[in-house]
């Protein structure tokens, strides 16, 4: 297809960034202030009622991570996330939820490419990269930790 | 009173980690995946300096839901394995701490595959 823009490489930018400024960040940013806040004080919530029935503070905030997933996952297995995703981006993408639908959401979409290659290979698409630096991360500060703590 | 003034410190900091990301995905173009694995890293960073220690006990679940969380709960872990158990803690903590997230998101993953239809994309 023809265009009849008769302009140079850098005029084409300036229109490009021009045309894709109207992304209101401020709208963005609110929503996913509110949606992000939201989730994180529906975890307070689930943590505090686990902790007045005795349970203890580890097991507690385990049970709120394990909850958050679930409600992600059938969210995503329902249609439901990518919907809060496109209205509040990184507030329903940043808390937990946001890591569980990165698993749930390729498992569902790469079955047809079958078990083992389509749903094994590509439900770690998105969580692999965060598990592989998160835990490295760790374990690396970890033996700083040790050297600092119990060898000097 | 003192219920609402909890709730409050825990949307704000949960809040203010959000947009942080947001901010970073509309300036940069940095996509989702990459924010998520730059926040769990600086989660472990941050805790390791003891900066996000405070952050947690400021805003409660509104530090430890989002992904920068998850980071701290694997550092924060480390250290506790390796004050029990000493150096092999190095290795196992983080993973023993955050084992119920990642052991939950897989399956619900999976049986999530069973019965979901993939949308058409």
């Amino acid at each position: 297809m023809n265009t009849n823009l008769n302009i140079s490489n850098s005029e084409y930018d300036d229109l490009i960034s021009q045309k894709a400024q109207k992304s209101p960040i401020l709208r963005n940013v609110i929503a996913a202030f509110i949606v992000g806040g939201l989730i994180c004080v529906l975890g307070q919530f689930i943590n505090n009622k686990m902790l007045n029935l005795g349970i203890d503070k580890e097991t507690a905030s385990t049970i709120t991570s394990i909850s958050l997933i679930f409600l992600a996952a059938l969210l995503t297995s329902l249609n439901l996330f990518s919907r809060i995703g496109r209205f509040a981006g990184t507030g329903a993408t940043v808390p937990i939820t946001g890591f569980s639908n990165s698993i749930v959401a390729p498992a569902i979409e790469y079955k047809s490419e079958g078990y083992i290659l389509g749903l094994g290979a590509n439900m770690f698409k998105v969580a692999g990269p965060v598990l592989v630096y998160g835990i490295s991360t760790s374990v690396i500060l970890g033996f700083v930790y040790y050297l600092l703590n119990y060898v000097f | 009173m003192d219920i609402l003034l909890n709730y409050g410190t825990v949307f704000l900091t949960g809040g203010i980690i959000c947009s942080i990301g947001q901010i970073l995905v509309d300036k940069t173009k940095l996509s989702p995946a990459r924010i998520l694995t730059l926040f769990v890293t600086l989660g472990v960073i941050f805790t390791f300096l003891g900066i996000y220690e405070p952050i947690v006990e400021f805003g409660k679940c509104g530090a430890t839901v989002p992904i920068s969380g998850f980071g701290y709960s694997l550092f924060k872990g480390t250290v506790k394995a390796i004050n029990e158990r000493g150096f092999i803690g190095i290795f196992t903590g983080g993973i023993t701490a955050t084992a119920g997230g990642v052991a939950a998101a897989i399956v619900f993953g999976f049986l999530a595959s069973l019965f979901a239809k993939p949308t058409i994309k």
